[in-house]
């Protein structure tokens, strides 16, 4: 330990994140606004010879972000924070709305891309909004359904990793199961699912609950029986009893690698999720996503795969989120 | 002082009989890290043992601790075999080796925890947070400490358990000069105030002299002890006066002559 040391706290700073000259001032404020109506000029040039009835609601989307962006720009003069958030964020939010208005250009204006497979982002939100029951019903059976699975498979793989981490035994019997079993694609089971469940659902439940329980086990167990000698060393001469030893010292220590293998499991689930929905369940986003290609509906599609993105990465975004709470005491030593 | 720091945890005499302890080095051959030790440290007496690395005084504190049983020998605490570790034998590590996940206050209300004690413990660990003057990092993660903090929190977590034998492991050789000096006083006002027997590992000649009862001079390969001496000065010692550097000089001049021995 080469460590110089005083009693005078290091006091670790964060770096405060330097925004570039251009993305202060006025453009901050007005930057994003104008994005928005240049989107919306475009939009309006473009859909001028379409069916008023598939891009009004586009043209009252585009509206309603331009209000928010010049509600953005007031509320910067009051809020600091917010003015800082805004200072960060305007290009890449700009960025996103000037990125649907070059597909609106290149699909419904220049006609570049093959119809009916590539349909303009007014088409598509169109769709989404004709089909709103179903995707919300969808939606819902898929949040239900990967909950249900994702769960399982976290308490199973913890279970075993614990196990095959710290017992010596577990690890002998449980580990050539593991390397042999394990990197078998969930979704390869599905055959074998179909014909041993009664139910599709159980067997979507079941091929999540094993597409997440392998990298989470093979994460928590090597986590576990990596954990640094010495804490261990440490908790026994203060007296620790094996169960403190696996709860308080090796769990702990290991759940950066917990939290590794969460993530990896959360990847298959979703994957797995779609596969699933898509061979066996008659319901969730895989399923629609499908049942709209077999009709032709790529208006529909598109607004699945839109909310797939939005569903999947809010799930990971709160994964995130609890791995900051949870491991607040390593920040700042390890990023992702 | 509060009450709960002056409760006394008599020390208890340690005799360590015959004892080796042989390991496989990473070329597979065997080498010998303690070659029949014999100790006998009575209850309430400060010993540290001095050698250069390799010599076997990490093994042997390690063994005391009950983290490492011997090959042959034994080792009795009053009448009582040590076979496995125990919180009446702390063991401060030369790396603080505190819980990174856990705040300093709670770093330190492990050492109850871990031997199953709840509740009632938390007058005690403000107690502790306070004796190491830490009160102002009790929320604050190991990450954001010192090397010096950081020792003084383990130093704190091993003492709140009220060990009768306190083994410290070169718990200050990360410290710099200032620290260290003052960290020394530290260990002796505890050592005074609470009569625990303490064995100390150092490489600083000068620690070893202006603390330690006997210091014990182990030689390596094969870890043997080649001499005890006992340091009659009296307490507080003058780090500058004439019997404490004739001490030094011997002292040195002995590790010398083990030095060349290879």
């Amino acid at each position: 330990m080469a460590e110089s040391s005083s009693s005078v706290a290091p006091a670790r700073t964060e770096p405060i994140a330097v925004v570039p000259a251009f993305r202060k001032g006025w453009l901050a404020k007005l930057g994003f606004p104008l994005a928005v109506a240049l989107a919306y000029g475009i939009h309006a040039a473009i859909s001028r010879e379409e069916p008023p009835l598939e891009t009004r609601n586009y043209s009252i989307l585009l509206a309603g972000l331009g209000g928010l962006g010049l509600l953005a720009a007031a509320l910067q003069f009051c809020m600091r924070g917010f003015r800082r958030w805004m200072e960060d964020m305007w290009p890449i939010l700009s960025a996103a709305v000037l990125l649907f208005a070059a597909l609106e250009i290149v699909t419904t204006g220049l006609r570049l891309l093959p119809l009916p497979y590539f349909p303009s982002p007014p088409k598509i939100l169109q769709s989404a909004i004709d089909d709103r029951v179903l995707i919300w019903e969808s939606t819902y059976h898929s949040l239900f359904l990967l909950a249900r699975g994702y769960l399982m498979g976290v308490l199973l793989g913890l279970v075993t990793g614990v196990c095959i981490g710290w017992f010596r035994t577990a690890r002998y019997w449980g580990m050539p199961v593991m390397k042999i079993v394990g990197p078998i694609p969930a979704t390869a089971w599905i055959p074998l699912a179909l014909i041993l469940s009664p139910s599709a659902t159980l067997s979507a439940i079941c091929l999540i609950a094993i597409a997440v329980w392998f990298p989470v086990t093979m994460l928590t167990a090597s986590g576990i029986a990596n954990t640094r000698a010495s804490y261990l060393d440490v908790a026994r001469t203060l007296g620790a009893r094996p169960s403190y030893l696996i709860f308080r010292v090796a769990i702990p220590a290991a759940m950066p690698n917990i939290f590794l293998g969460l993530f990896m499991g959360l990847g298959a689930a979703f994957l797995t999720l779609v596969v699933a929905e898509t061979v066996g369940v008659k319901s969730g986003l895989g399923w629609y996503l499908g049942w709209s290609r077999e009709w032709a509906e790529y208006g529909k599609v598109f607004a699945a795969l839109g909310i797939m993105a939005i569903f999947f990465s809010t799930i990971m975004t709160g994964l995130f989120a609890l791995r900051d709470r949870v491991l607040v005491w390593q920040k700042g030593t390890i990023k992702w | 002082m509060v009450s709960s720091l002056n409760q006394l945890a008599e020390g208890a005499a340690l005799r360590i009989n015959g004892v080796s302890k042989r390991f496989l080095s990473p070329d597979r051959s065997e080498f010998t890290a303690l070659d029949t030790v014999s100790l006998s440290v009575k209850a309430g007496q400060l010993i540290s043992l001095v050698g250069p690395s390799g010599c076997g005084k990490s093994t042997l504190l390690r063994m005391i601790a009950g983290l490492e049983t011997p090959d042959s020998g034994e080792l009795l605490v009053g009448t009582e075999k040590i076979t496995q570790p125990c919180a009446s034998r702390g063991l401060v590590f030369q790396d603080p080796n505190l819980f990174p996940w856990l705040t300093v206050r709670k770093n330190i209300q492990a050492g109850p925890l871990a031997r199953g004690v709840r509740g009632e413990t938390r007058q005690e660990v403000e107690d502790f947070l306070r004796l190491v003057g830490l009160e102002n990092f009790a929320n604050a993660f190991p990450h954001h400490l010192s090397g010096g903090m950081a020792q003084r929190v383990a130093l704190a977590r091993a003492l709140i358990n009220h060990p009768q034998i306190l083994l410290l492991d070169e718990p200050l050789g990360a410290l710099d000069a200032f620290t260290r000096m003052r960290m020394q006083d530290e260990v002796l006002r505890l050592w005074q105030a609470r009569g625990t027997t303490m064995l100390f590992v150092t490489h600083d000649i000068d620690e070893a002299i202006y603390m330690s009862d006997s210091i014990v001079i182990m030689t390596p390969r094969p870890g043997r002890i080649e001499e005890i001496i006992r340091v009659d000065l009296e307490r507080p010692r003058d780090r500058s006066s004439a019997e404490f550097l004739a001490l030094r000089a011997s002292i040195l001049k002995m590790l010398h002559f083990a030095g060349d021995e290879h």
